[in-house]
């Protein structure tokens, strides 16, 4: 295999160079032979070996022979380097170079289920021409390679900055078919190509996809899982003929490269490589400092740009509001993240992409050197590493003999930061970035000439290309100011004004007349118009800094001051009130508190409550504390157990609704748990400990369900609640019909009535057991569809059901469905005329997660009343309240506390409505939802009847680690406001030494806020980063 | 819309047949003295008397004391041991009345009017006395309200209302109180690209203009309306100009100019705004008030407060700031009020007054919040707002705590002395399926 490998790679190389070969000329044929020696130069062969004072040859487009001592045959172009080093040139592993401009992705254009405005049509499936698969995100067919086109203006900007071979793929779609590798010559298409097919390419965004679907970050998952699927199926079948699938399959055996934007998801992306044996290389947006365990823990390599943010403009107070905690530790923190991977062993490419400007990629690397990345790492991240990567080693990434002659020639080391790169060889052919026999006239000057006495020059500046002037009167009425200099070859021009010191202009003219040290001649034009001849001699290195900044043109990094490097911690999670330590499990004992403990005991007054190893350890009066306990003295205060919400939508990522398909049992909420959500610590401070992530309400049968812990600073893998049962939800009525959605949908989305909801349950059941019935008989030769496995698993009583639902009708109906095809409904959530029929619920054991008093906000919930959850529970159902709002979650306790309002019941009971019988409910009442011994150490210290409104949260603990304390809180406050002083501060201070500087986004970042019917389309959103905030009714 | 209609109609048979929104007739004027004996008495004014009396006849409270209540003939007494009397509960800045169903029955929304300048369109005009939303706010003490025309740059005006009459005519407690304003914000709308969240790109809108030039053009825009209409009503105009004429009262102190707004910049822009016009503003939402509060007070400009149950605006705020803000703004000694939010969730601002206790607001500072203060903000605080002799007798009876759900309990209400029926859909329902069930409704 790798010799077939090798042999190919061999016939390539044949091919490059008689790539003109079947080609005309129009004319005659003008082949060069491209003999060039390098001599006396330091050659950086690779990132361990130098050679001081060797010599380079190169033959045509290759590296002929490297090393010290080689003799020069007859016939090369000699060229001396003394002093000058030379390195391989530098690869960029991802690019969009050569391709054609990607088109606008149109997200939203045909619009997700319901949500958005404007006038939106229903894109099932492919609108594309030709037998390939149903979803037009999937389109591993496409090839850099059949789109690809030289183009000079970007292949300078890279040489210019070093590159001489990038990657190029296609930047659109979850499979984004094959990229290539070529180098950045100024040739035909032919001759620039390195290899062919270097890498199959993923991404969780659709990019411009007509299809609707996936709209939706845990839909794009599953479409991306079930294409994995689909194409391991479609090898073994002979019914269809699928150009996406086959060359799926075919794309396989290449290396697989998958752009993601945050640590969160390399973590979604990792989950799917596990699943189907694969072993992505992660181009990410250089935030893995912020989870870098899990991030090393991938076992992948990276490939990471330096796209540090500027800093903000703050000055006004106002306007630093808008810019939050998380932003400004960004700013901070993000250009240690090279450093960072580096000490942790990651492996790791650099990439330009995602640069505003090329031009700042080199600052950005020196920036990210000065936090400790080193020189050794930064060369092989740019050559070496990325070679390997995409399969191109044998040719590029080091200066051994028969690889590309693609090389540059540099002033100095590389990475130092007055290092000029003169000249970027790209296969054997010379690209000039600037001119190699410039004399550096950098330097101060001692000026003579009649009148022109005690008058130094300055020349300074960060390449001897670019040079600024600056002209000083020494002397005791000396004066300093700056001036014009231009240069032409060897000739000169100086312009200055020296304030009074003489008053008026002084212009020179003249040329360089010797070069060590330097010295310029010619004549002077005085203030007073007489001409007088002048000399400068060169004294020695120009005089930094100043008044006026004399460092030379904007933007210039070789004279600025070395950033600094003392940052502030990574904090987990990576926002506000995050911890830099993540608080620890306790043995605590809470002693003489009221305590509500959901069993037979009902509320204890004066008891004692001890919590160890995460588990309650005891409850009873008098309790000694074991060794090392802390002690909390409740005393006059309650204890209850955590609060669970059966229906939130918080700590989401990339949208809560896939409602472009009337099913979509396939999608998951755990795929997409977002452990940076800030909600989570605020509701950690309203005593909530558990909440049930739900897919939202658009579509008759919605996403699985992840029940979460609410362990603030864990990995999202990590707050998902250990064996809890799967759920999923349903939803019935007015969001389902897409009733409340702005704009005219031309070809609406099935149903559109209670009637057509009817239809897709009993469709999509009677497709379940026709799959389940062939999969018994035919095993794996079936399809497996992952939508079908869920609504099997229903069947099998393995996965179970909420239904968002409101008026009695539906509900009515989608009991008799689940009777007649043989399944259970475990919950109806929101179910606000659960009243209505409570006794038709109660006959088939199923609960009602209602909302306290809610209604009004449209036509479905007119006959929603404050006592539907009294009714429930007098009936015998198991009732609870839940949130369905990120708002209204952190003060459930409250929500319970109107049952006692509206109906009168007692508060044991109460309370009961948002601990105990959610608990029941998501089958983990178990583990939590009541003050007993063995149970998880879920519970809350309040400082007054939980159900009061004068009720203040004051410690919050998850399997014993006390996650929320308020005094903690206070003192995090303090902090936290200290910490954005020293950010603001150090922007200031930044933005003072010349750093560029962008304006605060209004708002700060939002997140979305997403409730059931929040329906948009999501893409734009995650790939972006960015949320919206959007309100809209439950 | 027809099927909206029809079912609509359905649900309104429906319950007629049994008990029946419809049965829920508006009080008839007080036909004689009232006396309410032995209650605990929250003034609104941070008072409270134990053991305390009240007396009102005509609709005007005659006496307010503790201990025995003086001999009033032909009066009837209501004993109220060990209960709690409260003015009625104030509801400013609220849609109640003029929204039936938020979603899905445009038929029964009346909040926005198109177009950018309404000052002349009118609340009480839309004020639905029929709606069955009102009594379910009123029978949580919620007993005058302020139903307020939102959308556009000038919304329209606003009436105070009272939540019981048979037709908005007889429902007005005081027409026209004032017009209502959305300060321009720098707003970047949703943003887009930019991985720090930064503007780039997004920092010049179509046009050129940055979202700070569009909200200067705003500005600018607002005060030459502002002048014009000044002009116009310092001098008889040659031609008649409704929405100029409208915004009259606001030049000669008549009415309040209303102007939500958020940000410390903005509100310090809206303040200086309405002191060039001699224009007596008064801030609603005020989120970041608390920054500027010296301004406001320096100035006497109030703030009604939008919710405390809300979440802080931003990551790095103090998670329970809004349950704080009432506290601050009480310590910074401005006039505070507090509205909640929507139609019918007003029913809970007793809860989102009673949220600020907790973090440092005194109950009773809590009550006037919403009584005495919400009546000095709108302007009617002469008549209502809190218990004293002379004032109207608007005022409810609670079991217990009103600020606190398992305490409120609402068993009488008077407004203007008429003796308020406190039934509602609600518990209607309640009760009709309590029969069904064969449980107790209490």
């Amino acid at each position: 295999m790798k010799r077939t490998l090798l042999f190919c790679l061999a016939l390539l190389l044949f091919h490059l160079a008689q790539a003109q070969e079947t080609f005309p000329v129009n004319g005659a044929w003008d082949v060069r032979p491209g003999l060039y020696a390098f001599t006396n130069a330091t050659i950086v062969v690779n990132a361990d070996q130098t050679i001081t004072n060797g010599t380079l040859l190169v033959k045509d487009r290759l590296i002929e022979a490297v090393g010290a001592g080689i003799a020069i045959p007859k016939g090369y172009i000699t060229v001396d380097l003394k002093g000058k080093y030379i390195y391989p040139s530098l690869i960029d592993a991802y690019t969009t170079y050569g391709m054609p401009e990607a088109p606008r992705a149109q997200f939203g254009a045909g619009g997700a289920g319901g949500g958005g405005f404007g006038l939106r049509s229903t894109v099932m499936v492919s609108t594309k021409s030709g037998p390939y698969g149903w979803n037009e995100a999937i389109k591993p067919e496409m090839a850099a390679k059949a789109v690809f086109h030289v183009d000079a203006t970007k292949a300078a900007d890279l040489k210019k900055i070093g590159f001489g071979t990038v990657q190029s793929l296609i930047h659109d779609g979850i499979a984004r078919g094959t990229s290539m590798v070529v180098v950045l010559g100024d040739e035909r298409d032919n001759e620039v190509v390195l290899n062919d097919v270097a890498a199959a390419h993923y991404s969780f965004s659709k990019g411009t996809a007509a299809t609707n679907y996936p709209s939706s970050l845990m839909g794009s998952i599953a479409l991306l899982r079930q294409t994995y699927y689909d194409a391991a199926w479609y090898k073994n079948q002979k019914e269809e003929y699928n150009i996406s699938l086959d060359e799926f399959n075919k794309t396989q055996s290449l290396p697989q490269i998958f752009e993601v934007t945050d640590p969160l998801n390399v973590m979604r992306a990792s989950k799917i490589a596990k699943e189907f044996g694969k072993q992505y290389i992660f181009k990410t947006d250089g935030k893995e400092y912020q989870r870098l365990n899990e991030m090393k823990a991938t076992g992948s390599s990276f490939i990471i740009p330096l796209t540090f943010p500027s800093a903000y403009d703050v000055e006004d107070p106002a306007d630093a509001r808008n810019i939050t905690y998380e932003q400004m530790k960004e700013w901070e923190l993000d250009p240690t993240n090279p450093a960072t991977l580096e000490k942790a062993g990651v492996r790791f490419a650099i990439t330009t992409y995602g640069l505003d400007n090329n031009t700042t990629f080199w600052a950005n690397l020196q920036k990210a050197m000065d936090f400790g990345l080193t020189e050794k790492q930064a060369l092989n991240a740019l050559t070496t590493i990325p070679a390997e990567m995409l399969g191109v080693s044998d040719k590029v990434g080091t200066l051994t003999t028969g690889k590309l002659a693609n090389f540059l020639i540099t002033s100095a080391d590389l990475f130092k930061k007055d290092n000029v790169i003169y000249e970027n060889w790209v296969e054997g052919r010379k690209y000039v970035v600037g001119k190699m026999e410039v004399t550096d006239l950098r330097g101060a000057y001692n000026l003579t000439g009649a009148g022109l006495s005690n008058i130094t020059l300055n020349l300074s500046g960060a390449t001897p290309a670019t040079v600024s002037l600056s002209a000083m009167h020494t002397g005791v009425d000396s004066t300093r100011t700056q001036g014009t200099f231009t240069r032409t070859g060897d000739g000169v021009s100086f312009y200055f004004d020296l304030k009074g010191n003489p008053t008026g202009n002084i212009r020179l003219a003249g040329t360089i007349t010797s070069v060590s040290p330097v010295t310029m001649k010619g004549f002077a034009t005085l203030p007073d118009g007489t001409s007088t001849p002048w000399v400068a001699t060169y004294t020695g290195p120009a005089q930094a800094g100043g008044p006026g900044g004399f460092g030379g043109r904007g933007g210039n990094n070789a004279n600025a001051a070395k950033t600094p490097t003392n940052v502030g911690p990574v904090i987990y999670p990576f926002v506000a009130y995050g911890n830099a330590e993540i608080p620890k499990v306790e043995t605590a004992l809470f002693k003489n508190a009221t305590v509500w403990t959901n069993e037979k005991e009902g509320i204890l007054k004066n008891t004692d409550v001890l919590i160890e190893n995460g588990k309650i350890k005891a409850v009873g009066k008098n309790l000694s504390a074991p060794a090392g306990a802390r002690i909390i003295d409740a005393t006059g205060k309650h204890i209850s157990p955590g609060i669970v919400d059966e229906h939130s939508h918080i700590a989401i990522t990339g949208g809560v609704n896939e409602g472009t398909h009337s099913v979509t049992a396939e999608v998951r909420t755990a795929d997409v748990i977002n452990s940076e959500d800030i909600n989570l610590y605020r509701q950690l401070a309203g005593g909530v400990t558990i909440s049930h992530i739900l897919h939202g309400s658009a579509n008759p049968i919605g996403g699985q369900l992840q029940v979460i812990k609410h362990r603030w600073g864990l990995a999202p893998e990590e707050l998902k609640m250990e064996g809890a049962d799967g759920f999923i939800k349903f939803a019935l009525g007015e969001n389902v019909k897409g009733s409340n959605n702005f704009g005219i949908n031309t070809n609406p989305r099935f149903p559109q009535t209670r009637m057509g909801v009817e239809q897709v349950y009993v469709d999509a059941f009677q497709r379940a057991k026709e799959y389940k019935a062939a999969r018994a008989v035919k095993g794996s030769t079936v399809r497996r569809d992952l939508q079908l496995d869920a609504l099997v698993e229903i069947l099998d009583n393995k996965r179970f059901i909420t239904c968002h639902s409101y008026v009695q009708s539906e509900i009515n109906m989608l009991m008799h469905v689940a009777d007649s095809m043989g399944f259970h409904i475990n919950t109806f959530t929101h179910i606000l005329e659960g009243y209505k029929v409570a006794d038709k619920m109660k006959s088939r054991n199923i609960a009602g997660s209602t909302f306290s008093d809610w209604w009004a906000y449209k036509n479905e919930v007119a006959e929603a009343i404050p006592y539907n959850g009294k009714l429930m529970h007098e009936v015998g159902l198991v009732t609870g309240f839940n949130s369905d709002d990120e708002e209204m979650a952190r003060r459930l306790n409250q929500e319970a506390g109107k049952s006692v309002t509206y109906g009168k019941m007692s508060e044991e009971e109460a309370l009961k409505l948002v601990t105990l019988n959610p608990a029941k409910m998501l089958h983990i009442d178990n583990k939590v939802g009541s003050i007993k011994v063995g149970k998880d150490a879920d519970i809350v210290l309040w400082s007054a009847d939980p159900l009061s409104i004068y009720a203040i949260c004051e410690k919050t603990y998850v399997d014993g680690v006390p996650y929320w304390e308020l005094d903690k809180d206070a003192a995090k406050q303090k902090a936290l406001k200290a910490d954005e002083a020293r950010l603001i501060q150090k922007m200031i201070e930044a933005k003072g030494s010349g750093a560029t500087t962008q304006r605060a986004g209004f708002g700060g970042r939002r997140r979305p806020q997403y409730e059931c019917e929040t329906t948009e389309d999501e893409q734009a959103d995650f790939v972006s980063g960015l949320g919206n905030s959007q309100g809209g009714s439950k | 819309m027809k099927k909206i209609f029809l079912s609509l109609g359905g649900l309104l048979l429906g319950t007629i047949l049994t008990y029946g929104q419809a049965t829920i007739s508006p009080a008839k004027p007080q036909s004689g003295p009232i006396v309410i004996t032995g209650a605990t008495i929250h003034v609104g004014n941070g008072q409270v008397i134990d053991n305390g009396y009240i007396a009102f006849d005509k609709g005007k409270i005659t006496a307010v004391g503790s201990g025995a209540a003086p001999a009033i003939s032909g009066a009837k007494t209501i004993d109220a041991t060990g209960k709690q009397i409260y003015p009625g509960f104030i509801c400013p800045i609220t849609t109640l009345g003029l929204i039936e169903i938020e979603e899905g029955a445009k038929g029964t929304v009346d909040d926005q009017e198109t177009g950018d300048m309404n000052p002349n369109v009118r609340s009480l005009i839309a004020f639905n006395t029929d709606s069955k939303v009102i009594p379910t706010v009123r029978s949580n003490g919620i007993l005058l309200a302020q139903p307020t025309p939102d959308g556009g740059t000038i919304s329209g005006q606003s009436s105070v209302m009272m939540l019981d009459g048979w037709n908005w005519e007889d429902a007005v407690y005081k027409a026209d109180i004032g017009v209502h304003l959305t300060w321009p914000a720098v707003a970047g709308g949703r943003r887009r690209g930019g991985g720090g969240g930064g503007i780039r790109g997004a920092a010049a809108v179509a046009g050129g203009e940055t979202p700070a030039e569009r909200a200067q053009k705003a500005l600018d825009n607002l005060d030459s309306y502002f002048a014009q209409a000044k002009a116009y009503a310092e001098a008889k105009a040659p031609v008649k100009n409704l929405r100029f004429a409208a915004m009259a009262g606001l030049f000669n102190g008549t009415k309040k100019l209303f102007i939500n707004v958020d940000g410390s910049k903005e509100i310090l822009q809206a303040i200086a705004f309405a002191k060039k016009y001699g224009i007596q503003p008064v801030l609603v939402g005020g989120k970041e008030a608390y920054l500027v509060a010296d301004v406001l007070k320096e100035n006497n400009v109030p703030v009604i407060l939008k919710e405390t149950q809300a979440l802080p605006p931003k990551d790095d705020d103090d998670v329970y700031l809004p349950y704080k803000m009432p506290k601050i703004l009480q310590d910074d000694g401005v006039l505070y009020g507090l509205t909640g939010i929507g139609f019918w969730r007003q029913r809970n601002l007793p809860f989102e007054a009673g949220q600020a206790v907790g973090y440092g607001l005194t109950k009773e500072q809590a009550v006037s919040m919403i009584t005495l203060n919400n009546a000095k903000i709108l302007g009617i605080d002469k008549t209502t707002g809190s218990l004293e002799t002379g004032k109207d007798a608007n005022l409810f009876i609670s079991n217990g705590d009103a600020l606190d759900m398992i305490s409120l309990d609402v068993t009488r209400a008077f407004i203007q002395g008429r003796d308020i029926n406190l039934d509602n859909l609600h518990k209607q329902l309640y009760r009709k399926f309590s029969d069904k069930y064969g449980v107790k409704a209490d």
